[in-house]
């Protein structure tokens, strides 16, 4: 009873969070000027073209009535046709939408690998040079924003080294038997390594340039709860009963250590969605972001509206993804 | 007989600093026997018991001295082979149960793991020994305490699953750090008389590190003060309460609460009395320094 109330009362304040972010999408994008109509017309084309296409596509009429006219449709699960690209919003987003949540995926699976491996040697050595040099390393990365380092890589991993591919997320030559557009997922699914690897090539620049200043923060904030944690009590207690320093650090202070981390990484894991926007269009990878600022430069009002609805939707779920693990891992939520 | 645990002019001291905070400290203790550590907080009694169970903070160092448990010196073996020791034959009480028990896991795993682990016991033996001795501990449901998290338990509860979890492996020596400051006084009562009982009942060699003369009278047969890093006296505990030789032991007495007459006895102790003990410490210091 307890537990369903919850879960109602959480759904409800998803969909108030979702309904505000499309209102003050939906009135701003509007707001601030230039139209699609502009960017869609020759220059020189006449008033009555002009009048002709804005009545079309319903922009002749008051911004209130527009937001009616979107907001039951959405309700019917339309979401409109993009003026662009001259087809219904949601299929585009749905068909984009994957391959930015496997990048961003990878992304937060690279960050959480080297900012724990971080964290735990920066722990296991504290207070000697290597955990010093962990501090410096974790400077430099939270000092550098995701698309400098996406320059950075690019310039290491692409013209001076070139091991990884800089644009696109597949070869273009490679035959696709997939049938969804979760590539990476369903070419292990078919035992297609070869896909994987070509797959994986171009996620792993972009992936690495979203992560590292995750990792950073992972590594610097694990770090601190872990040093923290390790002159408590119940630490020093098992290190009396004869356990290793690894032991002491890996299942005893650790599990404890990680809870403050793993609020942490949900909200950095939104921002670092966010980063892919500009990171996408850095490697021509053909995500929901690049596909984003394309909406942004052609005015494309309904394609802006779907995708920010689609990341809103995305946000809310990982906020509630990381309240339920933390449920799960602290005892003293569970019986709350 | 030769004592179970010995320590001989041990002596420890802060990172780039000259000055000891342990100075050259030696006791020792028989199988069965308790030994208090007395002093005012900061008198070096509680890092006496970390040094033995190799958990002094890392800032501070055994500089001199040697710690012998069961004949042999734990400064001599390799860290892996001393842990392991100490494991096996040694346990600590710690002070303050509400910060001793590890907030995410459940009870039973806490009471067997160094069974398990350390000394490779099955799991259902394991699990058979953790019931036995909180049925020793006087829970009554023990089934159901191991199965809980530690915010599940009241203090006393959770000072009692620490003591079974210190008693578990039967250790030939236990440390009590201060077991009974963090509890209120009606518990202090029931866990002191727990503690004793299952020392007796284990015949355990026990370190009491307390501030209070009053529990040592009950728990002890003999007893250390100590000052600055330093034992100024030591004594069986009823020669100590027929009247202590150091001066210092006489004023730390003499400050002990009374029901006879409590307002006399909350007086602090004399500073004539302080400065000559302070005195007495950095004259050994001066010793220590030009016999080494």
């Amino acid at each position: 009873m307890k537990l369903l109330r919850a879960i109602l009362l959480r759904l409800a304040t998803m969909s108030v969070t979702l309904i505000g972010a499309a209102v003050v999408v939906f009135f701003v994008i509007r707001v601030v000027p230039g139209n699609p109509i502009a960017m869609m017309l020759p220059p020189g084309a006449s008033e009555e073209d002009i009048a002709r296409l804005t009545a079309h596509y319903g922009l002749d009429k008051t911004i209130f009535e527009q937001f009616w006219i979107w907001l039951t449709g959405v309700f019917h699960g339309d979401f409109g046709t993009s003026i662009s690209l001259r087809q219904p919003v949601m299929p585009l987003v749905l068909s984009r939408l994957p391959a930015t949540l496997e990048l961003a995926i990878f992304a937060l699976v690279i960050a959480v690998m080297i900012g724990g491996a971080m964290a735990l040697t920066g722990v296991r050595h504290r207070e000697t040079r290597t955990e010093t040099a962990i501090d410096v390393a974790n400077g430099v990365g939270l000092s550098i924003p995701d698309f400098l380092w996406a320059l950075i890589l690019i310039v290491l991993f692409g013209v001076l080294m070139p091991v990884f591919h800089i644009s696109g997320r597949i070869s273009p030559s490679l035959d696709l038997p997939f049938v969804t557009q979760f590539y990476v997922f369903e070419s292990i699914a078919r035992l297609r390594f070869d896909l994987w690897w070509d797959l994986l090539k171009h996620m792993f620049m972009p992936a690495l340039a979203l992560a590292i200043p995750l990792a950073a923060i992972i590594s610097q904030l694990l770090k601190q709860s872990l040093k923290e944690t390790m002159h408590l009590d119940y630490v020093t207690l098992s290190r009396t009963k004869g356990y290793s320093e690894n032991h002491v650090i890996l299942s005893e202070a650790l599990p404890n250590a990680v809870l403050p981390t793993l609020t942490l990484i949900g909200v950095q894991f939104t921002f670092l969605i966010g980063g892919t926007v500009i990171i996408e269009r850095l490697f021509s990878y053909e995500g929901l972001g690049n596909m984003a600022i394309d909406a942004v430069i052609n005015r494309d009002l309904p394609l802006i509206q779907g995708i920010v609805i689609v990341f809103a939707l995305l946000f809310t779920i990982i906020n509630l993804v990381v309240d339920m693990t933390y449920a799960l891992l602290n005892p003293r939520l569970r019986h709350a | 007989m030769s004592a179970f645990l010995t320590v001989n002019n041990l002596s420890a001291a802060l990172h780039g600093y000259d000055q000891r905070v342990l100075r050259s400290v030696s006791f020792s203790i028989d199988t069965g026997e308790v030994l208090g550590l007395v002093g005012e907080s900061g008198a070096g009694k509680s890092m006496i018991g970390k040094a033995i169970l190799g958990i002094l903070p890392s800032a501070i160092s055994i500089i001199e001295g040697e710690i012998l448990l069961d004949g042999q010196d734990l400064q001599k073996l390799k860290p892996a082979d001393r842990r392991r020791m100490i494991g096996a034959t040694a346990a600590l009480i710690p002070q303050d149960p509400l910060t001793a028990l590890n907030p995410s896991r459940r009870i039973e795993p806490q009471i067997t793991n160094r069974l398990v682990d350390i000394l490779g016991w099955s799991k259902a033996d394991a699990r058979v020994r953790a019931l036995e001795l909180l049925n020793e501990v006087h829970i009554d449901n023990p089934e159901r305490v191991m199965g809980s998290y530690p915010h599940e338990l009241s203090g006393g509860m959770r000072q009692r699953v620490l003591i079974a979890s210190a008693f578990a492996a039967n250790p030939k020596l236990v440390i009590a750090d201060e077991p009974t400051t963090a509890l209120d006084v009606t518990v202090q009562k029931q866990i002191l008389r727990l503690i004793r009982e299952l020392q007796e009942r284990h015949s355990t060699a026990m370190v009491f590190v307390t501030h209070d003369l009053g529990v040592v009278s009950k728990v002890c047969q003999r007893l250390s003060v100590l000052y600055g890093g330093k034992i100024v006296e030591n004594s069986s505990v009823p020669d100590f309460f027929a009247g202590p030789k150091h001066a210092y032991s006489r004023a730390l007495l003499a400050a002990t609460p009374k029901y006879t007459d409590p307002d006399a006895s909350l007086l602090p102790v004399d500073e004539a009395v302080i400065e000559a003990v302070a005195a007495e410490v950095l004259a050994s210091d001066k010793e220590w320094r030009h016999g080494g």
